[in-house]
């Protein structure tokens, strides 16, 4: 369906995901899916993966969710999206927004497998992955996304390894769209949103959503996380369509990495006495490689 | 019409005449065939479904669980380690109340790798909250798909129909295939109860605290009790359609003045007939109960039919490792304690892996047991690979 830019540029707020949800203060996945849900409006399932998400908003018997809710395991969202999109096409229903939704380890470890399937069978699937970068429900270990140096409780010494570039293994699948995004930019993040939704095929979104209880910042900071994440290069923010990377959001001002990693406690001890060690350099060498990549 | 067909490909053509909305499996030896037979039946345009080919059967029984909360009826198929790898789907789909139908076609688990039949596979997914109906032969295991989709969908339970694998998937046997039109007059259309729906938003799946969740399971429990109503009704409901017995909870073979009763499940049980029907020549009255809905386990039948019966034994193709006879503890426990006292109740286990079962290992049992209860015994068992360090 093709929308006009006024449309596509619309803040919306249907307040179909509500408040009164479990999440800590200042949780960025509660907002990005606040936001997801109002961008796609009532005519939508949600598919949503075990996680933090499904357990802050699905308690029986007063979920937060007002359009249908799905959940049946923390791997299986995408196939379960299949499932129901091919039940729609074999009942002739529809048309409606089918939305496969969860955190980083539902998306890109523990269901990899399953949401590799779903792009490559071309579901007509929209796939949101909830970034941050661990594995938060349980009590923050370590994911494929958790990046290098980051503390959590399975890396008490900091992480040693990258983090998994997921939008580009999903572009790879050959998939009509993928985008990144953050929870700063409300407009930005429910424009890719409608525009996933009015292509045909799977789509994937990633939202880095900051954790203030996992990366160790006051939830009041999450915004201004999400914009070092972007003007350090740590986070690019682009669009795939149809393997083209466009829309690339240029940075304003090239911000070093040490101002986003001293604000998050996950990061502490890559600093002695308010020296940077040696992984800084490293961070902002992955940075630096990405604003190349990207041309940021 | 009676058709000389393989196992497979009349629970294909079954399975299809029950229009399943949504198929999707995963290949496995010895399930393939029903899914490859499906897959054509789809592609040739004979059956309106969606068959999704996806990359696990993980993936599979997620896709049929999606499908069938969205309101399809939906349809799996599958063996062994793709049961297993299915497990934690195979629970939500009961929790979630999801009236699926799966075909078990029963075979071995790794390790070490046997791709041949034995019963242990459905047996590890006993406790799920899934109906189970085992078939005798392909007669039964076409009939009970039919009845399967209805049981389903009557009692909101997911159904397991479970036929030995190679033995009868396999197998060319004739089988009476019905007409499309006479399933269609039994099985209405799917109405489901509880979907994901834009028009009426709920949520599926929500997470039950400990103030709610014994209840669930409670209420899971008692439903698969009651279903035995339905299972029997749609049965005996089927004997009126389609003019044949299939399925059921129970049947039993020459048991009123047998003097010994051997209970079993599946196809094994046309060998132990036959070896009835001998013994019965040589003058030894042996009966014979099979359990044909394993699941719920029909404990007050089996009461019913054996409480003047001191002389039982269980022959069964699985085992709970460091405790024996799975389906012999549950017979053993159908009987209320005070009576058991001089009751014997003997245990075999058999057929493990596709090891044939021969009708002179089933005579050495029944003449074995004639004589002494056995605890437990394996059935053919060669000593000589077994050597004392191994234990
Ligand atoms: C098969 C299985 N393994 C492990 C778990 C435990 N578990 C539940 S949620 C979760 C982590 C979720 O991490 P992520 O997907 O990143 O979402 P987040 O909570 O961080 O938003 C884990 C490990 C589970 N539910 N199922
Ligand atoms: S732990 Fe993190 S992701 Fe989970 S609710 Fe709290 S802030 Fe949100
Ligand atoms: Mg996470």
């Amino acid at each position: 369906m093709e929308q006009s830019a006024e449309e596509l540029n619309k803040i919306e707020k249907k307040d179909l995901f509500t408040s009164g949800h479990r999440a800590c203060g200042g949780c960025g996945q509660a907002l990005a899916a606040r936001l997801v849900a109002d961008a796609s409006g009532e005519n939508t399932i949600a598919c949503v993966a075990t996680g933090c998400l499904e357990v802050f908003s699905s308690p029986y018997p007063d979920p937060s969710w007002r359009i249908p809710f799905l959940h049946s395991l923390f791997e299986n969202a995408a196939a379960v999206a299949s499932g129901v999109e091919a039940a729609y096409k074999a009942l002739n229903k529809g048309p409606v927004n089918i939305i496969a939704q969860g955190g980083d380890g539902s998306t890109a470890d523990i269901g990899f497998q399953c949401m590799s399937g779903m792009f490559e069978r071309g579901h007509n699937v929209l796939y949101v992955c909830y970034d941050n970068e661990a594995y938060m429900n349980t009590g923050v270990q370590r994911s494929s996304f958790t990046p290098l140096g980051a503390r959590t409780s399975t890396t008490p010494m900091g992480n040693k390894t990258r983090k998994k570039n997921m939008p580009l293994l999903a572009a790879d699948h050959g998939i009509p769209y993928v985008a990144t995004a953050t929870v700063d930019d409300f407009r930005d993040l429910q424009r890719k949103v409608k525009t996933a939704l009015s292509i045909e095929g799977p789509k994937y979104i990633h939202i880095l959503a900051p954790c203030p209880l996992g990366w160790g910042h006051h939830g009041e900071l999450s915004v201004q996380i999400c914009r070092l994440a972007k003007d350090t290069g740590i986070f690019p923010i682009y669009e795939i369509v149809d393997g083209k990377v466009t829309n690339v959001l240029k940075i304003p001002v090239k911000v070093p990495v040490e101002e986003y990693l001293k604000l998050q406690g996950r990061f502490k001890h890559l600093f002695k006495k308010g020296q940077p060690t040696p992984e800084v350099a490293e961070i902002q060498e992955i940075a630096n490689q990405n604003i190349a990549r990207f041309n940021l | 019409m009676l058709k000389q067909i393989e196992g497979s490909r009349a629970v294909a053509e079954c399975v299809a005449m029950c229009r399943p909305n949504v198929i999707s499996a995963y290949p496995i030896t010895p399930q393939t065939h029903i899914v490859e037979d499906l897959a054509m039946i789809v592609g040739q345009g004979k059956l309106d479904a969606e068959f999704i080919n996806v990359e696990s059967e993980f993936a599979a029984a997620s896709v049929v669980l999606g499908a069938s909360a969205a309101g399809a009826r939906a349809y799996s198929a599958t063996s062994s380690q793709g049961l297993l790898l299915m497990c934690e789907v195979i629970y939500c789909i009961a929790g979630m109340r999801l009236p699926i139908v799966l075909t078990c076609a029963n075979r071995a688990i790794s390790a070490p790798l046997s791709i041949w039949n034995d019963q242990q596979d459905s047996m590890a997914m006993r406790d799920a909250g899934w109906i189970q109906l085992h078939a005798e032969d392909n007669q039964e295991a076409s009939d009970l798909h039919i009845q399967a989709f209805k049981i389903a969908e009557q009692t909101s339970l997911p159904v397991m129909v479970c036929m030995d694998g190679f033995i009868l998937t396999h197998a060319y046997e004739p089988v009476d295939i019905p007409e499309p039109k006479q399933v269609d007059d039994f099985l209405p259309p799917f109405l489901p109860k509880n979907i994901v729906d834009p028009r009426s938003p709920k949520g599926i799946g929500l997470f039950a605290d400990p103030r709610f969740y014994l209840e669930t399971r409670y209420i899971l429990h008692r439903a698969m009790e009651k279903s035995e109503e339905t299972i029997k009704e749609v049965s005996a409901d089927f004997a009126k359609t389609f003019g044949r017995n299939s399925g059921g909870f129970i049947k039993t073979y020459k048991l009123e003045d047998a003097d010994l009763v051997i209970v079993s499940m599946g196809s094994v049980v046309g060998t132990i007939k036959e070896l009835i029907d001998r013994m019965e020549e040589e003058g030894k009255k042996v009966g014979l109960v099979q359990i044909c809905s394993y699941r719920p386990f029909p404990r007050h039948e089996i009461y019913n039919v054996l409480k003047d019966k001191m002389n039982i034994v269980v022959l069964e193709k699985s085992i709970s490792l460091g405790r024996g006879g799975i389906l012999a503890s549950d017979v053993r426990w159908s009987f209320p304690r005070a009576e058991k006292k001089d009751r014997n109740i003997s245990s075999f286990i058999a057929g493990l892996g596709g090891r044939n079962i021969p009708m002179d290992d089933l005579r050495y049992m029944v003449e074995k047991v004639e004589k002494e209860p056995v605890e437990l015994e394996f059935l053919g068992l060669k000593n000589e690979l077994i050597s004392e360090k191994d234990l």
